[in-house]
């Protein structure tokens, strides 16, 4: 029994203890056992298999584990339990496409293999080597697996090795993400926004609009867009067959003074984002490619600048964000020293890696970057606000820190993207339509070429969270919903992470259609959250807090004009007063001054510094009563910024606070909403005269928890389960090596007095 | 419902009479001295005004209160007025602070019964580290300094409890001209004011020797403003722990643990409380030769009993084992009854919160811990844990980070310098293993550090916290602070120095605000296992330093009785408990017997911002995040009620129409408060 790791690979840990024996599985291999199958989805094919493989079990890190078999499919590494399933306890957060034993290929970040008690990690050139003894699979959702290989048939190993180090890690092509294979049916009723919320809301068109997730792939979707914001532009609609050009939408709209559309194959073009009350808007631009020194060249800069201030009282204020903001090679980076604080492989190395906690935050620098882009947002939230200028945000290609940026500034500014729909809008309007290239900053395909891989999209949901964490009662969605979502992205279904922009994902939809037998593609959106969670889980979603617009303002809604605003607005700065013709021409003089550094480079129409300005700004807001349905900024100073406990520290049970957590919180709300309908409900029954004064909260169909169970659910609850039972505390270990105190003070007497009494 | 009450003599020529606002807490406090003759100055309900101002004053307007908008008021309640009165404690104390501003001029100090102003300075210039400097009247009275300038738009007030001052310097101000002076306060909360003012006045001159009479009563033969405080509550906070019927609530006594009244007269160990529990069987005359081996004869009492198993928590100070490794033989056999008193384990763990060097370096010193060869069935746990001046060193260097602004890019780093955040995960880490032990292993324990009055109550009550789900409750957590700290003896008067001058001096250690950090963090973990909230735990801290309150006085109980505490001051838990609405936590579900077991990461630890930072305008929340759930809860009481009085009309007459409107009136027309209240 001693000389249980075969293949010459020692049992790294004393401590290991299994559940069943390699023995005893083959004992009673019953050919009931051999069938295990995974539940595949339509579409999905099993490459390879091997069995007995050891899971060291999550919840304790000790090296205990549960045997099983471990698939490889075009989709997922799955791991089947040889165990019984313990007493199905049917999760009520659960995600139909996969479950916690199993790994979408394009969630797993990197793989290591354990050699003679030596980690390394996993390129191309070690797959053909021998396989290690233990396999170590980092998830881009943060979640840590590791199996041991030793115990099956070592060609199985080697097969299930390779297998799943080839599709996860190799270069391969678009036509191999699981999308392309998927036949899952389109779920009935294909309306985007099929939240069962719905109903319970108004019928007016308009309304309805903001029910559901706007595309932004149609003419009448910007349009209803610019009317939403009394947008004073141009609907460009020349680019319906990327003829202008394949970076930009497909639709999209542009100040009203440009004429020409085609030079520069669009680069340089300022797209419209957002137009504020007051008329003045925010758009975004590429860079005009730099090697052209001509005077067209210049010309043509000017001509787009001079159609952005046109657009209103001859204002513009350019800020090149990479000049001001960390490129995405410094987000990746700080991004890969952030995450490494989490993806946790066992109990020593957590409580080790907590004694250093606050500084090794800080040397990741990943929080700053969050900050820094919260500010940039706040400063251009300025312009618009406080100066009633125009706003053009640039940079390289005009698809990365510009969504970032401007998505943040409108989120900010405008109360309905923080609806669950509005959210959903702006990111299919800003990143989606807007050409965010997913594919390569999501590194979906394994390509050599590092430089563009980037977590921009998931830094915008960092600072997202930030605003909610900060503001909750501002937002309808949940952290539970940013989590979700930040997940979401890898999981290779849905058509919304899978292109580089609208172009790309326009020409590989037409190519594949005719390809796939069974008709036409079908890609659904993330946004149809039925795909992967049924209704009561998407009440988590739904943030309890929200308060919701009183209702008695029925009448004609102007989102952008909350009455306070208006004269507590500071005094509009320079910008105003000159004469406006005059005004502008100097501006352009000092511009074309830039252009001989042949970028633009970020001025200021105000005297003051820019920092202080904004602290003033900020400041003036903050003094003001704080509004949930008006304008909004973040909290910026040290402590203000935070990480993302939820998404970060889920899948680790030694933070787990059984019967803590906001979660706890939560569940104390939603149990009192729904004292309250019910009660509503009583008096309806009794007084049917009364149900005009009732409800304005979407009533949620499904009790989620009883009330007394929050003292059982963990803090990681929707996304891990503890079980409870068994729930031990977890102690630091190694709580003073780093503090051991060499102090004069440690070693000094409690009490003066005993010293006194000693000496 | 309100009172519209106008003092109509003036005692102190300073002051002109003082318009009085309505009260805006209406019906919490009854007015009891509405007659009363003996302090003119003083209108009832002042001090519950005056504590508003106060919290107004710190969470609101250190810059610019001024500057809320009225609809800021209107806005934030929908379901409303009524609303205000019940949940939203800070709307109400803006709107009291405006009131404040509307009807009184603002050169009137308001002030607590019993408070007189002892000078007044016009021209004074208050550096703000925020907002720049700001000139105006400071007034100094026997409880408190009181700025206040009207400059600018909004009213800018300042009001500093003078217990909290730790010490007080001049400081140059050349830069501002010749005939300058300049002070510095430096105060024991965080924070520090500097001020300006003019040398020639002869009044100006005596203002830091006022300030300085008055802030260090005791270093200047006065008594501590406690006992001229006058005001009167509904609620006497003196009754709240009784020792007795806290130990029938565990159970006590029982066949193995009594009620010993060996220490009536503090003769057996003059900083333990009168009453304290010990193993039956033990005979006084051997509780006496215990009491001669442990350091301050603390013996091992019982702190805590678990309801089933019968484990207990006891505490006591260090042996006094020395170099050579003294026995005490009825020691040993103390701790052997201890272990016998629990049928359900034969062993004993004993946490010596200290480092085991540090440990071994008291034998020298005659102290030391048990040895495990002479204690049979025991095993001895080290904490770690620091002692009192490294913990004062630590919260010196917070006060660096945190006042008065923040380094952004490296606030992580300057944090991890203090290693305050590192203590506190120490010390909860500690109590964490003693709860389980108790807990899970059902065996019984033993804390103790050196003498057994910092640490161990620190271990000890945090423990307490996680096992009893009473202690979590507002009064039972005023009990637990009365018991494990201010009976048992924590030296509050040696660790705080109320009204001492002597800002250096070693016995100094915030070691009480540790711990309530500590609770701050368990209800950071657990927001809904708590019934009392944030401000609850800052009002505590407020009046730890104030000297407002009798609490907190003094070393011992046998101080406290010496100088009848009891009877000449008020308690912290007459004012908490006659407005107990605004200290309760809206999200609060009684777990009852679910223990709580924190988690001592540093990754689910942070710096408690509301307390300590919470000077910098900029860290301070704008509007009270929980206001949607109290309206919530609201509604639901509402709606409940209507229910009930709908129901209990059905059942009276059959016509359901004509009883719905009646039903439906009172919550039209503004429900009367003291329902809810």
């Amino acid at each position: 029994m001693l000389s249980l790791g075969s293949g010459g690979v020692k049992s790294t840990k004393p401590s290991f203890v299994s559940y069943v024996t390699p023995e005893e599985i083959k004992s009673e291999k019953d050919p009931s056992k051999q069938e295990k199958h995974p539940d595949l989805l339509p579409g999905e094919v099993e490459f390879c298999s091997a069995n007995p493989i050891l899971k060291y079990t999550q919840d304790d890190l000790s090296q205990r584990g549960v045997f099983g078999t471990l698939f490889c499919t075009n989709f997922r590494v799955t791991f089947i339990s040889d165990e019984r399933p313990q007493e199905k306890k049917a999760k009520t957060f659960k995600n139909k496409l996969y479950g916690e034993n199993d790994i979408p290929l394009m969630c797993v970040d990197h793989i290591y293999g354990v050699y003679e008690e030596k980690r390394k990690p996993i390129t191309g050139a070690l797959v053909k080597n021998k396989y290690p003894s233990k396999m170590i699979i980092h998830c881009k959702d943060l979640r840590v697996f590791q199996f041991c290989l030793t115990y099956s048939k070592e060609e199985d190993a080697r097969k299930i090795f390779q297998g799943i180090a080839h599709h996860c890690l190799e270069e391969k092509s678009l036509k191999c993400v699981f999308a392309f294979s998927y036949m899952g049916t389109p779920s009935p009723g294909t309306d985007l926004s099929s939240i069962s919320l719905v109903d319970m809301y108004f019928v007016s068109a308009e309304k309805q609009r903001k029910q559901e997730t706007i595309m932004f792939d149609s003419p009448e979707d910007w349009t209803w867009e610019m009317k939403r914001t009394k947008a004073n532009c141009r609907l460009v609609i020349e680019n319906e067959n990327f003829e202008l050009s394949q970076r930009l939408p497909k639709y999209f709209v542009i100040p009203l003074a440009i004429g020409d559309l085609f030079s520069y194959q669009g680069k340089g073009l300022p797209i419209w984002c957002w137009s504020h009350y007051s008329g003045c808007a925010l758009f975004k631009a590429s860079f005009l490619p730099v090697t052209q020194e001509d005077g067209d060249f210049q010309k043509h800069l000017d001509t787009m600048i001079n159609a952005v201030a046109h657009n209103h009282l001859y204002s513009v204020k350019t800020e090149d964000l990479s000049e001001s903001l960390p490129n995405i090679q410094d987000i990746q980076q700080s991004y890969n020293k952030f995450k490494q604080f989490f993806l946790i492989e066992n109990s020593t190395d957590f409580w080790l890696s907590d004694v250093k906690w606050f500084s090794s935050l800080e040397s990741s620098g990943w929080l700053d970057i969050i900050r820094q882009c919260l500010q940039k947002a706040v400063e251009v939230v300025e312009c618009l606000e406080k100066d009633n200028t125009n706003v053009l945000i640039t940079e390289e290609e005009g698809t990365d820190l510009c969504c970032v940026i401007s998505s943040l500034a409108q989120i900010m500014l405008d109360p309905y993207y923080r609806t669950l729909m509005g959210f959903q809008s702006l990111v299919q309007k800003e990143w989606v339509a807007g050409c965010h290239a997913f594919l390569d900053r999501c590194n979906r395909l394994h390509l050599k070429d590092k430089e563009c891989h980037s977590p921009v999209f998931l830094l915008f949901l960092e600072c997202v969270w930030q605003l909610v964490q900060q503001h909750s009662p501002a937002f309808q969605f949940s952290e539970t919903y940013l989590t979700v979502l930040s997940d979401s992205v890898h999981v290779p279904i849905f058509s919304t992470f899978l292109f580089n922009s609208a172009y790309h994902r326009e020409n590989v939809m037409k190519a594949e259609s005719p390809l796939a037998q069974s008709g036409p593609l079908s890609c659904p959106t993330v946004w149809d959250w039925s795909v992967q969670f049924d209704g009561k889980a998407q009440n988590f979603f739904f943030n309890p807090l929200y308060l919701e617009k009183v209702k008695h303002d029925r009448a004609v809604r102007k989102p952008h004009k909350p009455k306070h605003q208006r004269h507590l607005s500071l005094p509009s700065a320079a910008f105003k007063t000159p004469l406006k013709k005059g005004f502008f021409k100097e501006e352009a003089d000092s511009l074309k001054k830039m252009l001989r550094v042949k970028r633009l480079s970020r001025w200021r129409g105000s005297p003051d510094a820019p920092a202080a300005t904004t602290r003033e700004f900020y400041e003036s807001w903050q003094n003001r009563p704080l509004d949930y349905h008006g304008l909004l900024l973040p909290y910026l100073d040290g402590p203000a910024v935070r990480v993302w406990m939820q998404r970060y520290l889920r899948w680790i049970p030694e933070v787990y606070i059984l019967g803590g957590g906001s979660m706890a919180v939560m569940t104390k709300l939603m149990e009192l909403q729904n004292q309250v309908q019910d009660l509503k409900r009583v008096l309806e029954q009794r007084d049917p005269s009364q149900d005009a004064k009732l409800d304005h909260r979407p009533y949620l169909q499904q009790r989620l928890l009883s009330f007394d169970s929050s003292g059982r659910l963990s803090s990681s609850f929707p996304f891990a389960y503890t079980r409870s039972r068994n729930f031990k505390p977890s102690f630091p270990t190694a709580l003073m090596q780093s503090l051991m105190l060499t102090d004069s003070l440690a070693s000094q007497e409690d009490e003066v007095s005993s010293v006194v009494s000693f000496v | 419902m309100e009172k519209q009450q106008h003092s109509s003599g003036s005692e102190s020529p300073v002051l002109p009479p003082v318009p009085r606002k309505p009260r805006s807490l209406g019906g919490v406090i009854p007015a009891p001295r509405q007659d009363s003759v003996d302090l003119p100055d003083s209108p009832t309900g002042s001090h519950v005004e005056w504590c508003k101002q106060l919290i107004a004053a710190t969470i609101s307007s250190q810059i610019s209160g001024g500057s809320v908008p009225p609809e800021a008021i209107t806005r934030e309640y929908k379901v409303g007025k009524k609303i205000d009165f019940k949940v939203s404690r800070r709307t109400n104390l803006r709107q009291a602070f405006k009131d404040v501003r509307r009807q009184a001029p603002m050169d009137e100090v308001p002030l607590v019964p019993g408070e007189t102003v002892k000078t007044t300075v016009k021209d004074v210039m208050y550096i703000c580290p925020f907002t720049g400097a700001v000139t105006g009247t400071l007034t100094v009275t026997d409880y408190k300094l009181y700025f206040v300038s009207l400059e600018r738009d909004a009213p800018y007030i300042l009001d500093v409890n003078l217990g909290a001052i730790s010490r007080l310097e001049t400081i140059s101000v050349q830069s501002l001209g010749e005939n300058t002076s300049g002070m510095e306060i430096v105060c024991k909360d965080m924070r520090s004011q500097r001020f300006a003012y003019k040398k020639e006045e002869q009044s100006n001159l005596e203002i830091l020797e006022v300030l300085t009479k008055y802030a260090f009563p005791l270093s200047n033969e006065l008594s501590l403003f406690a006992f001229q405080y006058k005001e009167q509550f509904p609620e006497d906070g003196w009754k709240v722990y009784d020792p007795v019927s806290e130990y029938k609530r565990m159970g006590l006594p029982n066949e193995s643990w009594t009620i010993s009244k060996i220490n009536s007269n503090y003769e057996v160990c003059d900083t333990y409380p009168a009453l304290l529990v010990t193993p039956t069987s033990i005979k006084e005359d051997e509780i006496k030769r215990v009491a001669s081996f442990r350091v301050k004869h603390r013996i091992p009492v019982l702190s805590w009993i678990h309801p089933e198993t019968q484990a207990t928590i006891v505490r006591c100070s260090q042996p006094m084992v020395g170099p050579t490794d003294r026995r005490c033989k009825e020691d040993e056999h103390y701790l052997q009854t201890i272990i016998d008193a629990n049928a359900q384990s034969h062993k004993l763990t004993i946490f010596d919160a200290r480092q085991s060097i540090v440990a071994e370096n008291h034998k020298a010193k005659d102290g030391g811990f048990e040895n495990e060869n002479f204690y049979s069935n025991m095993d001895l746990n080290f904490l770690d844990i620091p002692n009192i001046h490294v913990m004062r060193e630590s919260l010196r260097k917070l006060k660096e980070v945190v006042y008065p602004t923040i380094d952004e890019p490296h606030w992580h780093s300057a944090i991890d310098a203090t290693h305050w955040l590192q203590y506190i995960r120490l010390l909860l880490a500690g109590a964490v293993k003693i709860a389980d032990k108790v807990e899970s292993s059902k065996s019984s324990v033993v804390v103790h550090c050196s003498d057994g009055w910092d640490r161990t109550a620190q271990l000890t009550s945090l423990s307490m916290l996680m096992l009893d789900s009473y202690y979590r409750t507002l009064r039972g957590f005023q009990v637990l602070l009365e018991k494990e700290w201010i009976s048992f003896g924590h030296k509050f008067a040696a660790r705080v120095g109320h009204g001492d001058e002597n800002h250096a001096n070693s016995e100094r250690s915030p070691l009480f605000v540790q711990f309530i950090d500590c609770v701050w963090q368990m209800m950071r973990q657990f927001p809904t296992a708590f019934e009392f909230n944030e401000l609850f735990l800052i009002t505590i801290l407020d009046h730890l330093y104030s000297c407002l309150f009798g609490t907190f006085l003094y070393n011992s109980e046998q101080e406290r009785v010496e100088n009848e505490v009891n009877s000449k001051t008020v308690s912290l838990w007459s004012y908490v408990n006659s407005q107990p609405e605004d200290f309760t936590n809206p999200f609060y579900v009684d777990y009852e017997n679910h223990v709580l077991y924190p988690v001592a990461s540093l990754r689910h630890l942070e710096l408690w911002v509301g307390y300590y930072v919470r000077w910098n305008p900029r860290m301070r929340p704008q509007m009270p995040v929980h206001q949607n759930l109290k309206e919530l809860l609201y509604l639901r009481a509402e709606l409940q009620r209507k229910v009930e009085e709908l129901q209990k009309e059905a059942s009276s007459s059959h016509s359901i129409s004509s009883s719905s409107e009646h039903a439906y009136s009172p919550s039209n027309g503004g429900t009367p408060l003291h329902t809810s209240v």
